[in-house]
């Protein structure tokens, strides 16, 4: 076991953890965000540079600070290991040169993009971005394109964090037939001459997707996310390898759209198959289980009655703290 | 259109690049076999040559898209006979390689990144070739002429047409 | 006349091949090392030489054998690095093009010292006629069983292979270049793990400049304390540096660390002076990734002591008024030189090579070449000069591999000591029109002027 600070809070996790997946152990604000990293995707991570962190305690056997920030998703704790996260202004003014970078050449499409309130970018900016723009050159632009007849790649919006090559390695089956072409900023992701991603665990590619570069187009431009309300429901599903527990979006009486269940930190809990996600549509196909969880602060929360108990406790505090200060002057 | 394979010789060559790697590392002959690909199959990599070339490395066919499309001397798209890389990096850009790419465009009366109607040349400016003393310079196929003037250009592009031979890195 | 080593007999007639290169006296070293040294004696004569590695990032050498995982039972892999590709640096190419026996027998007796059965020089896609000489030179070692199964008689066998790149600058990082040799997009690893533990192939391995490989057998023959009287201080041995633009004398240079810049620069022996008799302007020391320094601290630091080619006084004063000795790339501007100019063509360079995997190099490097180009075709603000300071600052230090920082030092360090030039640019459109726009007026500085 290994012990860790960050942002002052002591952590112990087992040695080889690394300093984000200790601070999600923890949880709350001392998590670096993340936007390539993935769980349970190996070999992800490293490359989209948001969960830098800095390191100003290496262990205590050897304490000297790192020189650099570090991906804190590719970096493993040492015990006596002092990480800064939001405690650091060179962390965050880092993080927010990486949100510029990441959003220089971003169509900023959100008001016509369907990932538009779950997007991992959106809250990225929000939490870590500036207001403004300084960017004055024309943007890079990319004709969207059909990757399969079920998945749309609209590619101005995608932010290279391969994620979606690593799904079509380790978890789709019958091969990974797109990748990741050309170089620099003209890198995309590309199946480069025509054709079709064929698997039936394709679809996860979207959910993996941080950003609205992979949209289900059985379900494009159906509705805003926060007019559809997410519920938990299963079904039994005869692929073995697709666990049929899944999140379907519902409108009315209709499913507009089924994805796998997202956890905190918008990774699916399991992965689930095409039919689950592409072919049942219906509710009669799925055996509903209850509302799901939606952190409130997201704009999917709205009209989303989940946990009436917690909002009335939530409402009780801030008036509490509200006459607290007002009596304070 | 005919099969697409390899000539015996160039087989051999393959082969004998396969080899250099530990059991089950073919994959390392990807960059060099590439090369041989290119010069056998006129100069470029179309999809159906690369195609081939993941057969024969039994890799899949992304795999070799994804290298080709990263590494700049691999031509994804038909190119001329000879073809003409002007440095222009910063040495060179200091002795004149703006003035021999204008001169250049000027002559073949091409801009930079096409090729002549004849099919004869196609000009390409590319980053530092590591000849910044020798400049300013130009690459066709494995040949460095450094030291250029409009003379040597002159010359250069006189013989090239004399010779009327495909340019090739190998 | 400074000391010569892997130079010494650039001149002589047929010195690329085994015959001749043999009886200057050849593979004395790789004799000597296989068959009386044991392999850690050999790491230890480059320890004691201080022989620092000579693509650019100056570790010492010998130490990064030493980290080498001895206990891994997979076998291990001494990798040359010989993707030269920094603008300004053609010292491998010259090396490798005269005297590729010297580069051959470097790997043989460094090899040994790894214990590696097989190796590998990668070498840039453009020098494909390299390429062909090298091969040549392996062949004929192979022949005369310096190469193969049992050299020299001794159990020891190696095999040496040449790959070819592909065009890619970043290559020329060590575990880019390792990816490519797996025939792979050359993106850099992240590290840990370092080659030593998990190099190609996921074996121990060790990365060098073909430089550095080249110097090794010179080490062996004389011993490493020998080499290490040369040169000053932690700056031991010979370096070859690539010396070009505005001088007389381009060429590749072998120099004695220590040597006066203003010798380096001025003596008929190395450059020859300044092309045409004008005044010099500005020097990028060691290739184009290093910051660029004005006239008035190139030959003296700012604290007035003499410049020296080594790496300690080049880097004096840190980035504020110093350099790096970086791959020895040497490149000199004269007064008709326009820096805003030159640096575009730097950052166009390094927008170009970025491999694009992460993303303060894949967009920053991209965003700063527009903004340069911009400046310098007139259509430039004040606020672009410090926004490129600041794209420049949110660059460096952050990105997986050093390519970053490559991209982001000769743009902040033009702005920081030819800001006036910059500013020149965006208040004066009209005047920078002509692409050679300072080649009939120089732009003088208030810097220059008082200097």
């Amino acid at each position: 076991m290994a012990k860790v600070t960050i942002d002052g809070v002591e952590i112990e996790v087992p040695d080889g953890t690394t300093i984000l997946n200790a601070a999600r152990s923890a949880g709350g604000d001392i998590v670096p965000p993340a936007m390539c990293y993935y769980s349970k995707l190996e070999g992800s991570g490293g490359k989209c540079r948001t969960c830098l962190v800095k390191v100003t305690q290496g262990s205590t056997n050897d304490p000297r600070p790192m020189p650099k920030l570090v991906p804190s998703c590719r970096t493993n704790v040492m015990d006596g290991m002092v990480v800064e996260n939001i405690t650091s202004p060179q962390v965050l003014e880092a993080r927010k040169g990486v949100v510029e970078f990441l959003l220089i050449n971003h169509p900023l499409d959100c008001p016509i993009c369907d990932q538009a309130g779950e997007c991992d970018l959106q809250n990225l900016g929000f939490k870590h971005g500036a207001v403004n723009t300084r960017f004055e050159e024309e943007r890079r632009t990319y004709e969207k394109i059909d990757i399969g007849d079920k998945i749309k790649l609209h590619m101005d919006r995608c932010i290279l964090c391969y994620r979606c090559t690593f799904v079509a390695d380790q978890v789709a089956e019958g091969g990974r037939c797109h990748g990741v072409i050309n170089r620099g900023d003209h890198a995309e992701i590309s199946t480069y001459i025509e054709k079709a991603i064929d698997s039936d665990f394709s679809g996860n590619m979207i959910d993996v997707c941080p950003v609205g570069a992979l949209t289900d187009k059985t379900a494009r431009f159906g509705s805003r996310v926060w007019f559809t309300k997410p519920m938990d429901a299963h079904r039994d599903c005869d692929h073995p390898k697709c666990s049929g527990k899944v999140v379907v979006w519902e409108k009315g009486d209709e499913i507009l759209r089924v994805t796998g269940r997202k956890d905190q930190y918008n990774e699916v809990e399991s992965f689930i198959c095409n039919t689950c996600r592409f072919e049942k549509k219906k509710t009669s196909d799925w055996v509903i289980e209850g509302p799901r969880h939606i952190d409130r602060k997201s704009v999917v929360s709205l009209n989303h009655y989940e946990h009436l108990k917690d909002i009335k406790e939530d409402i009780l505090k801030y008036q509490k703290q509200i006459s607290e200060n007002l009596n304070k002057g | 259109m005919s099969e697409i394979a390899f000539s015996a010789e160039a087989m051999e060559v393959v082969k004998k690049i396969i080899k250099r790697y530990p059991e089950g590392r073919q994959k390392s002959a990807l960059l060099p076999v590439l090369h041989v690909a290119q010069a056998e199959f006129d100069g470029w990599l179309s999809p159906e040559v690369m195609d081939y070339v993941a057969s024969i490395l039994e890799i899949k066919p992304i795999e070799v898209y994804e290298v080709a499309s990263f590494y700049t001397m691999y031509n994804l798209q038909p190119v001329g006979k000879c073809l003409l890389e002007v440095c222009q990096t910063g040495p060179c850009m200091l002795n004149g390689a703006d003035d021999l790419v204008a001169y250049l465009e000027n002559k073949l009366n091409i801009k930079v990144g096409e090729t002549t109607t004849d099919g004869m040349f196609t000009l390409k400016t590319v980053e530092c070739l590591g000849s910044c003393g020798t400049a300013p310079m130009l690459q066709c196929g494995a040949d460095y002429h450094e030291n250029l003037t409009n003379e040597k250009a002159d010359a250069l592009i006189e013989k090239l047409r004399t010779d009327n031979k495909r340019s090739r890195y190998c | 006349m400074g000391r010569k080593i892997l130079l010494e007999h650039e001149n002589v007639p047929g010195i690329e091949t085994l015959e001749v290169y043999r009886k200057m006296g050849g593979y004395r070293a790789a004799e000597k090392a296989i068959k009386s040294m044991a392999p850690d004696d050999v790491t230890e004569e480059v320890k004691k030489a201080g022989l620092r590695g000579r693509g650019g990032a100056g570790f010492p050498a010998g130490m990064k054998w030493s980290f080498i995982d001895k206990k891994s039972d997979k076998p291990r892999y001494l990798v040359c690095n010989a993707d030269e590709s920094e603008p300004g640096t053609f010292k491998d190419r010259y090396l490798m093009e005269k005297i590729p026996h010297a580069l051959v027998e470097g790997m043989i007796v460094s090899s040994y010292a790894l214990g590696a059965k097989t190796s590998y020089i990668y070498i840039r896609g453009e020098y494909f006629y390299v390429l062909r000489i090298l091969e040549k030179a392996i062949a004929e070692a192979y022949e005369a069983g310096l190469l193969g199964k049992n050299i020299f008689g001794t159990d020891y066998s190696l095999d040496l292979y040449v790959q070819i790149g592909g065009g890619a600058y970043i290559c020329g990082e060590e575990t880019a270049l390792l990816e490519s040799l797996e025939g792979k997009r050359g993106n850099p690893r992240m590290k840990p793990p370092f080659p030593a533990i998990s190099g190609l192939y996921a074996s121990p391995t060790v990365v060098n400049n073909v430089e550095t490989i080249a110097a090794v057998p010179h080490i062996v023959n004389m011993s490493g304390d020998e080499y290490a009287k040369i040169g000053i201080e932690r700056s031991t041995g010979t370096k070859l540096i690539s010396a070009s633009g505005h001088i007389n004398k381009p060429g590749v240079y072998e120099i004695e660390l220590g040597l006066p810049v203003e010798e380096f620069i001025y003596s008929d022996e190395y450059c020859g002076g300044i092309k045409d008799g004008r005044k010099l302007k500005a020097m990028i020391a060691g290739g184009s990734s290093v910051p660029i320094l004005p006239a008035h601290l190139i030959t003296k630091t700012a604290n007035g002591d003499a410049r020296l080619m080594t790496y300690e006084s080049l880097s004096d004063g840190g980035f504020a008024s110093g350099t790096m000795l970086g791959s020895g790339g040497f490149i000199i501007m004269d007064e008709t030189a326009c820096i805003v100019r030159h640096t575009w063509t730097l950052a166009r360079f390094y927008h170009h090579e970025s491999c694009g995997q992460c993303s303060p190099c894949r967009e920053g490097t991209g965003w700063m070449e527009k903004v340069l180009h911009r400046i310098e075709h007139g259509h430039g603000t004040m606020k672009d000069i410090d926004l490129l300071v600041d794209i420049s600052k949110k660059i460096e230090g952050n990105t997986i591999c050093p390519l970053g920082d490559a991209a982001a030092w000769p743009v902040a360090s033009a702005i920081r000591h030819f800001r006036e030039e910059f500013e020149y640019h965006v208040l004066n459109p009209e005047k920078i029109k002509d692409p050679k726009h300072f080649e009939k007026e120089p732009f003088v500085s208030s810097v220059t002027q008082n200097a």
